[in-house]
């Protein structure tokens, strides 16, 4: 590799953790930090007791619990689900085993792994970042590299510190000019998936560039990268920049004082090179994208707030007729039928895609002074200990209790049906979480992905809303 | 893990694309500490109906496909969750193939991991090997990694490519983190360099 050859961001992060290269091409790739949850990491364990292997790096690695706790005070009287309980106690033992650095669930800093990593710092720019959870992509916003990976590869990291990688492709989406008035990161990156498809960023890493993207905050930028995989790619990126800065600076595992200046000398020589080259580039004009909602049981089947049902048979070939009726059946969706007719039963206000602070300042804005609708189950799920304190301190709950939310505990929640808070079947939900797969809330369930501040708005209507109209005050 | 070299067995058709690994494994069946036993929920909201009892209209629930050893599907297989649920379900449930035209990277990887090989084949291949499949009992289809060749029923031969360090690993039922540990040296190495440029990441 010549020096002066312009390199991507990815390339860039790839390069530097590059322990060497295997004869076939393969590459040995270092990981700073491992992050660890109860779900993917038991069987990970039990291997490397089996095996008797130590963790490498203790340092680099921090475990918490996230995806099978309640998330009302029942949790800290104990998790009533058997299975739940054992997943939960096996994780503590393992940590306590293997000296595994941990967050329990009586812990303030407790949350969903992908939003207290970068709340405490433990992800930073220019790092390689793993967890056994695709959802990983998140903490690229921050200018790492961050994928998901699998219980072997979770073995694999604890036990070696590295991964065995091929080099992905590079894919780059490009958003240019100003946000139209009630858009957000989440109908970007929804609007981004609708276009390229959820395989459309297979085999790539995907960096988000453009005049939009570097306006975002820090909460946008991971809803952007959350959601990557869902279009198929392992990791999003985004370049770091001086908000990224702003968001790590004095953070608890950040670097401090002067350690921190040399870091961010270093961050800063990561973004993108002029004239590097990408395998694949997509570019969006901020100016066309509208407030989005899923209709269908992929990610990929997003429509503007505005528009109706498809017909499956308007659809070209005979397979996709065919999967479509099938959505349109399990949906309970009539074609033609207008979004914002759909009665939604119940709204989920979380998941590690849209539970940050500016998530609930977002929610609680259309909240304000309005109530739930009538027979419509609303709830917010801060995605930490942290956030949920910084919200009671701004009031936040109290609005979001007077207009008939539950207010919750941190954990994953109602995003994937694997703790008490589930849909029970043919409930429709407005959700801000990332994936609308078939009984992915619960079996049965109906899924509409949107952004916070649209699932707020169908809470208050008691259906699919266009949230620009709640705030001309039509509602 | 065990090896995989060469299979002979009973293919189903699974005629969806996008098939994620939520469909593949339920959220709700992932509180388990072990890898085994996943193989009765393997597919469970497509298999079983919501009384518990089997759906006769899937096709695992059909024979002879109760008995496959090999899963026809269409594009995207395995997209979604990183959980290697999926592959563990499908591999206790007796699946060691999965042929389709693409899959998503997660999924791909997590099955070698687990002795279990992802053929990629084109769209048109995968319909023909379906129709080859829906002919049940007379269709046994055979997967020869050593050869890298799909056989129909038929006896045509179809060859497939393969990442030739996964195929090695496969073909000997090798697990890489004992050979990753064998350079353990050379992370030493990196770790050193690393911790005198970048030491705020060391603790």
């Amino acid at each position: 590799m010549s020096a002066t050859k312009p390199r991507t961001l990815y390339d860039k992060i790839f390069d530097a953790h590059l322990v060497e290269t295997l004869p076939d091409g393969t590459a040995l790739l270092y990981i700073d930090r491992h992050l660890v949850h109860e779900v993917t990491s038991p069987q990970a364990f039990e291997g490397l007791r089996m095996a008797r292997r130590p963790v490498r790096r203790l340092d680099g690695t921090m475990a918490v619990v996230d995806h099978n706790i309640a998330t009302d005070a029942s949790r800290y009287t104990g998790i009533d689900d058997p299975e739940s309980r054992v997943q939960v106690e096996t994780l503590e033992r393992n940590v306590a085993e293997f000296n595994v650095p941990y967050i329990p669930l009586t812990d303030a800093r407790q949350g969903i792994v992908h939003v207290i990593g970068p709340e405490q710092g433990l992800s930073l720019p220019g790092m390689t970042i793993v967890c056994g959870d695709s959802h990983t992509s998140t903490h690229g916003a921050l200018g790492a590299l961050a994928f998901g990976i699998g219980t072997s590869e979770v073995e694999h990291v604890l036990a070696t510190q590295t991964l065995l990688q091929k080099r992905a492709k590079n894919m780059r989406v490009t958003v240019e000019g100003e946000l139209p008035a009630g858009c957000t990161a989440k109908d970007i990156v929804l609007a981004v998936i609708g276009r390229i498809g959820t395989a459309g960023g297979n085999g790539h890493v995907i960096e988000f560039a453009g005049s939009t993207i570097r306006a975002l905050d820090m909460a946008g930028r991971f809803s952007i990268c959350n959601m990557s995989i869902e279009a198929g790619a392992r990791a999003g990126m985004i370049a770091p920049d001086q908000t990224t800065f702003d968001y790590v600076r004095g953070r608890p595992y950040a670097p401090q004082g002067e350690a921190f200046d040399h870091a961010v000398e270093w961050w800063s020589t990561l973004p993108t090179d002029e004239g590097a080259a990408f395998d694949k580039e997509v570019f969006l004009d901020a100016a066309e994208i509208v407030p989005m909602v899923s209709w269908g049981t992929s990610p990929e089947d997003v429509l503007p707030i505005t528009a109706a049902v498809p017909d499956p048979e308007a659809a070209s070939d005979e397979a996709r007729r065919a999967q479509l009726r099938r959505m349109v059946e399990y949906m309970g969706l009539t074609p033609g039928q207008k979004l914002t007719d759909l009665k939604v039963d119940v709204v989920f206000i979380g998941s590690c895609t849209n539970s940050r602070i500016e998530d609930m300042r977002a929610a609680a804005a259309i909240a304000r002074g309005k109530r739930v609708a009538e027979g419509v189950r609303a709830m917010v799920v801060p995605g930490s200990g942290l956030v949920k304190q910084q919200a009671e301190q701004e009031g936040l709950d109290a609005v979001f209790k007077e207009a008939g939310f539950e207010w919750r505990e941190a954990g994953c929640s109602m995003c994937l049906g694997m703790n008490p808070d589930k849909l029970k079947p043919g409930q429709r939900c407005a959700s801000t979480s990332n994936r609308n797969f078939e009984g992915r809330q619960g079996p049965g369930g109906r899924t509409h992905l949107c952004s916070p501040a649209m699932a707020a708005a169908a809470a208050v209507t008691g259906r699919l809303t266009d949230v620009r109209e709640i705030a001309q005050g039509k509602h | 893990m065990d090896a995989f070299t060469k299979l002979t067995g009973i293919a189903a058709p699974l005629p969806m694309a996008n098939v994620d690994t939520d469909k593949i494994i339920p959220a709700r069946f992932l509180k388990t500490i072990a890898r085994t036993g996943l193989g009765k929920s393997l597919f469970a909201n497509l298999r079983y109906n919501e009384d518990g009892s089997e759906n006769p209209d899937f096709v695992l629930n059909q024979e002879p496909y109760r008995r496959a050893e090999v899963l026809i599907a269409h594009e995207n297989f395995g997209c979604g969750s990183s959980r290697e649920h999926a592959p563990w379900a499908l591999l206790d449930f007796g699946i060691r193939c999965v042929i389709a035209p693409d899959f998503a990277d997660i999924f791909h990887n997590n099955s070698f991991k687990n002795g279990i090989l992802p053929v990629r084949l084109p769209r048109a291949v995968c319909d023909q090997l379906m129709e080859d499949a829906r002919m049940g009992e007379n269709a046994r289809i055979t997967i020869d990694l050593e050869r890298q060749v799909v056989v129909r029923p038929n006896g045509e031969e179809i060859p497939f490519e393969i990442d030739p360090l996964r195929r090695h690993l496969l073909l000997n039922g090798l697990d890489d983190i004992g050979q990753t540990m064998q350079r353990a040296p050379v992370i030493d190495g990196f770790e050193a360099k690393q911790r005198a440029a970048q030491p705020w990441l060391y603790r």
